[in-house]
């Protein structure tokens, strides 16, 4: 415990400077977004480095045409993260504690399954969907966002419920609880914390999703506002204002997320990657 | 963390409970009912994989060997062609140029991600004041769709309008690269944006495993009078390996299927530029709707990342010791 030196302080705030100045960098390219956004008249012209006067109509105008796009988002990603937690909760149960034969192969399979190519998937999955009438519905398209989620969120919270003390779900079978009434009274509520972060990052693969959406939709039904943005660029190339403010707004649950559940981001990502 | 600790653990346990309750009436259909409803946990999810990465997987093999036309999706029809994919899709030189582009590509994101995310780490891990909350919000960029991200950077890379034209500009250097624009370039540019992407997720990972080793191997370092850099040479990396192990491994493998990134910022242009067998896939299949082409691509995708799926599952199992 030696006292703090004025110069060790200096020192310390000299790398909190430091670390301001990356932090600058990494996120110039988001602030240039809010910037181009609230400057909708630069059009095709260089944008100015702080925004003259507050003028919104950038995002009025990404509102009424992008809108509807992130309701869509909106929608499909909860019901992708209602699909992939109620498939890898159980699974995850099941896999941490019930010593079934071939748990080490399946635990196996849902790790090789991050090796597999997104657009091989939609490849093969477009030609069923056309078959099994998928194509451009919301169903369809939460199904295969879920896909995206699923492996990390059984991988992640199996880890934590290996680590459940048997005595507790011991104690729950004496009372005559069954398997399913322990899982959803015990394991379910003691395991909160990566069901947040399974359910956090499922959301957040699902929102960021382009790929299934640009191949498993054909018309404008199920639009999410990672294709909106990207077929809106193809379309009107010198309103840049209004793109970069819907950009924006794709970009809000992200920032929401990273400032609320901070903690269970950083759980998530070291969890699932080292695990 | 393993995978076999807690299996075997439990299927100790398991039997023996059901054997020690005699006052059932027939033990052995109490016990496979008990294994009907344990199998009910996990089956639907087996199901699901097995439906979403198993199906896909020997579908691709079999489409690569059909013939798919426009006229597929109405006819239903789609003969099989022998080789006919394959040969086809080997002599188009496109196909060359894309694997070659995948590779440089990949390569060189990952050498930038890692090598930043390691410098960055290495930073944040001093003691310093808000320190935690800097670290987190390094993260945004990471967080933000990839498409977003990608149309953000073509605005920031516009050769006339954009704004690291006009930066350079000012310091009298560059100030009208083609960045997206022309063909020698375009590679590189997509290369720098997936390197800014990359960072945060680098950094967390490897700040994570920095945190794991003990401050005592340090100290006695230093104690030894080791300078800081053979410190980190000698201590640091070794036992940093398994992590740098998994960081890359995982890395390797979602960036060579990069598909958002590459679209939005340049389509697979200029004159094919920056076409990667990711891309390559997307437009054999959806925009020629040529889906036996795009099947061929695709396998060779996977088997490349098949042959890094070995490579993980190494880092995997030295991690779980």
């Amino acid at each position: 415990m030696a006292s703090h030196t004025p110069t060790a302080s200096r020192r310390r705030w000299g790398s909190t400077v430091a670390g301001v100045l990356i932090l600058c960098v990494m996120l110039f390219p988001l602030y240039w977004m809010l910037n181009t956004a609230l400057q909708p008249d630069s059009g095709l012209l260089q944008v100015d480095p702080v925004p003259g006067s507050l003028d919104l109509s950038g995002f009025s105008k990404a509102i009424s045409d992008q809108g509807g796009h992130l309701v869509t988002s909106l929608a499909v990603s909860l019901g992708a993260v209602a699909i992939c937690l109620a498939i890898s909760a159980p699974a995850a149960y099941g896999l941490a504690r019930f010593g079934l034969r071939g748990s080490r192969t399946i635990v196996f399979g849902t790790l090789i399954t991050q090796m597999v190519p997104g657009i091989v998937i939609a490849n093969a999955l477009y030609n069923s969907y056309v078959d099994l009438g998928l194509v451009n519905s919301y169903f369809g398209l939460m199904l295969a966002d879920a896909s995206l989620g699923i492996p990390f969120s059984i991988v992640l919270m199996r880890s934590f419920m290996v680590s459940i003390p048997g005595e507790v779900i011991e104690a729950a079978q004496i009372d005559g609880a069954g398997p399913v009434r322990t899982f959803v009274r015990v394991v379910l509520p003691m395991s909160r914390n990566s069901l947040i972060t399974s359910g956090l990052f499922a959301f957040l693969f699902s929102w960021s999703d382009f790929m299934f959406a640009l191949t498993l939709n054909t018309t404008d039904d199920v639009k999410p506002i990672t294709l909106g943005i990207y077929q809106y660029i193809g379309a009107h190339v010198g309103d840049w204002g209004s793109v970069m403010a819907a950009s924006v707004l794709s970009a809000v649950p992200a920032a929401i997320l990273l400032v609320l559940a901070q903690k269970y981001i950083a759980a998530g990502i070291t969890g699932g990657s080292v695990k | 963390m393993t995978t076999p600790m807690p299996t075997s653990t439990v299927s100790a346990q398991t039997p023996a409970k059901a054997s020690t309750s005699p006052a059932a009436p027939d033990p052995g259909r109490i016990a496979r009912r008990r294994r009907l409803t344990q199998w009910g946990f996990v089956a639907p999810a087996v199901v699901f994989m097995l439906l979403f990465f198993g199906y896909p997987l020997v579908r691709n093999v079999v489409m690569s060997f059909q013939d798919y036309t426009p006229k597929t999706f109405f006819t239903g029809e789609a003969p099989f062609n022998g080789a006919d994919n394959w040969s086809n899709v080997f002599q188009d030189a496109l196909f060359g140029k894309a694997l070659w582009h995948t590779l440089v590509f990949t390569a060189g994101s990952l050498l930038g991600q890692f090598c930043i995310g390691l410098a960055l780490a290495v930073f944040f891990s001093r003691r310093f004041p808000l320190n935690g909350v800097l670290r987190s919000l390094i993260l945004l960029p990471w967080l933000v769709p990839m498409v977003v991200s990608g149309i953000v950077w073509r605005r920031i890379l516009d050769q006339d309008t954009g704004v690291l034209n006009s930066f350079l500009d000012t310091l009298g250097i560059g100030g009208h690269t083609p960045w997206l624009t022309s063909p020698e370039m375009a590679l590189l540019s997509v290369i720098l944006v997936n390197i800014w992407i990359g960072i945060p997720f680098n950094m967390v990972i490897l700040y994570g495993g920095l945190q794991e080793i003990p401050k005592e191997l340090h100290e006695a370092a230093a104690l030894d009078g080791a300078s800081a850099w053979r410190t980190f040479r000698s201590v640091t990396l070794p036992m940093l390996k398994p992590v740098v192990t998994v960081v890359l491994v995982l890395g390797f493998m979602s960036t060579v299927k990069i598909l958002d990134l590459i679209l939005a910022l340049t389509d697979g242009g200029p004159a094919d530029a920056t076409q990667t067998l990711g891309t390559l896939t997307y437009q054999n299949s959806f925009v020629q709707l040529d889906f036996g082409a795009g099947a061929v691509v695709g396998n060779v995708l996977i088997l490349i990342s098949a042959v890094f799926a070995v490579f993980y599952l190494r880092a995997n199992r030295t991690e779980g010791k």
